[in-house]
């Protein structure tokens, strides 16, 4: 492997006092450290993510030769392809609506929950049970909700004399379906993460702002959202990330459907990989989920200096 | 958060913030701090508790309904109890499929996954947190770099890798593939990091070697750190559906949620048996995440695992 090459094979175990000078290399103890879990990450992977950059320029059909075609995944994808531009129109859209939502719940909630609410580790534990019960689990419930005559119709129709709309049969209602029941069973991730950002806020400092005569509002965005700005940040960009992602809340709830209203764009890699057997295709899907996700991730990255305060 | 490198031990007494500490509602005054302290927010407790508990009614809803008779789910006004409480129909849940053999194959996926991740994520951490060696931080720069790959990207090759191996329907195709990821090694490296080097120089002192400091110093001081890694990867592997979905089709090796999808298809309008299996589903992470739920607040901020 080219990393044994890369490593000077010296040992130092001999040398017990902190190195001064030149640095004496651990080479051989190294190897042998990295090796075990290198083989893994080179087979499943490094060499995978770069298989499947080769694969986006190749018709790859499960059976059969490759036949190399250069960019026309990516041109059928841009051009003529209408469920590509559909998928990623949903996926977006998705996006808009799913992270600013989780954000402001989990964020509200972190806060609601303060240290005078008694027993708050158990509300923020409650909170967090979606988000580490199987996705598919979930989504199945969920359907029983949406479903006509099921319990949010019921009860609309008991509370208002009006049944709630048939939310995943309409290709106006299944996105934010979707929407609401992927926050319903992700921001506790969120909540736990500001919650642990909030617990570390030293007192002191709101206590200093309210004799100073901050109301708690002006407390809030004044004092403890900059000292959160590193959560609020970090969370960000791990929620943008994993919603691009969506794939089994659509897969379960409505299949894509109707009509292709709620097809994501794993969804679509999905179905062009694993029901049509589009190899290829699929990892030009693949490709561009990638590329969307790495350019946002680094604007975020480049904007943060404008609003995340590193020192406390 | 606290990122003053103070040390595993300094940083989680920081999160421990005493209970009784002054709101953001309430202005504290002089001298008025230890009153307002006792006085628990009546009023915004019971409103969260019911925001709470309109939160858990779907899962609530998802028990209820697995008690009723199919028909009972559906009425209008929605009625929490049906005539009887059909335990039954958890039996017959198991019938249509064997739930307790996908549990069974999961937990197994599930732990050993975990178990070799943690093994190599710690072995690579101490490496690249401890060794020196030239190109280290150029290789840790690779390991990193590929944190922001999309698992979507990978799994059209590894399928293709996992059919030329003839692994399609085996446990190794659900284990390995995700054992490796530079995840746990990056969370491990950043922990070990924190773990104060004069102790390991008194024990190189003494003649131990780096197998020694990894296994007697390292690990015992970061067992947090493995705890939380242990906890999401096992929960991670046993949520996993898109990966199953494509690598499985046979009983022997079905997951969970693999498992609940099948009985979808199958016995999609039997509401009450496929709330059955939901509940089936979900109740050992569940039970997992509340068992321990004094970890998890801490472990959170430790490892920044959000956002998911």
């Amino acid at each position: 492997m080219a990393l044994t090459g890369a490593v000077r094979v010296t040992d130092s175990r001999e040398s017990p006092a902190p190195p001064r000078g030149p640095r004496r290399g651990d080479g051989r103890a190294a190897t042998a450290f990295l090796l075990p879990g290198a083989i893994g990450f080179v087979a499943f992977t490094a060499f995978p993510i770069l298989a499947s950059l080769v694969m986006s320029f190749y018709d790859w059909p499960v059976l059969g030769a490759p036949s190399f075609v250069g960019l026309a995944n990516f041109a059928e994808l841009f051009t003529t392809d209408p469920v590509f531009k559909t998928a990623l129109l949903n996926t977006a859209v998705f996006v808009l609506l799913y992270v600013p939502v989780n954000i402001m719940v989990s964020m509200g909630l972190a806060v609601w929950i303060s240290p005078r609410i008694v027993g708050r580790r158990y509300y923020r534990v409650l909170f967090f049970v979606p988000a580490v019960t199987p996705m598919v689990g979930n989504a199945v419930v969920f359907g029983l909700l949406y479903t006509p005559r099921g319990l949010l119709d019921s009860v609309s129709q008991t509370l208002f004399g009006v049944g709630a709309p048939n939310f995943l049969g309409s290709s106006t209602w299944a996105l934010p379906a979707v929407v609401m029941m992927s926050v319903w069973q992700g921001f506790g991730y969120n909540l736990l993460v500001f919650s642990a950002a909030l617990d570390a806020v030293p007192p002191s400092l709101t206590e200093a702002a309210a004799i100073d005569g901050a109301g708690p509002v002006r407390q809030f965005f004044s004092v403890v959202l900059p000292l959160l700005s590193p959560s609020l940040f970090f969370a960000t960009v791990l929620t943008l990330i994993s919603s691009f992602q969506v794939f089994v809340q659509p897969y379960i709830l409505t299949g894509g459907g109707p009509g292709n209203s709620t097809t994501t764009l794993v969804m679509y890699l999905y179905q062009s990989g694993f029901q049509n057997f589009r190899l290829g295709f699929a990892s030009a899907i693949a490709w561009v989920l990638f590329v969307i996700i790495m350019v946002l991730t680094a604007v975020q990255f480049l904007g943060q200096k404008k609003w995340v305060h590193y020192d406390q | 958060m606290t990122s003053d490198g103070a040390g595993p031990v300094a940083r989680q007494r920081t999160l421990d913030v005493p209970a009784g500490t002054p709101s953001l509602r309430e202005p504290a005054r002089p001298g008025g701090v230890v009153q307002r302290r006792r006085r628990p927010p009546v009023i915004s407790q019971a409103l969260l508790t019911l925001v709470l508990l309109l939160f858990l009614a779907p899962l609530v809803w998802m028990v209820l309904s697995s008690l009723k008779s199919g028909g009972e789910i559906f009425t209008t006004p929605p009625r929490l109890f049906g005539e009887s409480l059909r335990f039954g129909n958890y039996g017959e849940a198991l019938d249509y499929l064997p739930f307790v053999r996908f549990m069974l194959n999961t937990a197994f996926v599930a732990i050993a996954g975990t178990l070799i991740t943690l093994i190599t994520s710690a072995l690579s951490a101490y490496a690249f947190a401890r060794l020196r060696f030239r190109g280290r931080d150029s290789l840790f720069l690779v390991y990193l770099g590929t944190l922001m790959v999309p698992q979507e990207v990978v799994v059209v090759p590894m399928f293709l890798i996992m059919n030329r191996l003839g692994w399609i329907n085996t446990f190794q195709a659900l284990i390995l593939p995700w054992a490796f990821t530079a995840f746990g090694t990056f969370l491990l490296r950043q922990f070990f990091l924190t773990v104060p080097k004069e102790l390991e120089e008194a024990a190189r002192v003494d003649g131990a070697g780096h197998w020694r400091i990894l296994t007697r110093i390292i690990v015992p001081i970061s067992a947090p750190a493995f705890a939380v890694l242990a906890v999401f990867t096992f929960i991670t592997y046993w949520n996993s559906f898109l990966w199953p979905l494509i690598v499985t089709n046979d009983a022997s090796t079905t997951t969970v949620p693999l498992g609940l999808n099948l009985f979808l298809g199958q016995n999609g309008q039997q509401w009450q048996l496929l709330m059955a299996a939901a509940t089936i589903s979900m109740a050992p992470t569940a039970l997992l995440v509340l068992l321990l739920q004094r970890y998890l607040v801490k472990g959170i901020a430790l490892s920044g695992l959000g956002g998911r």
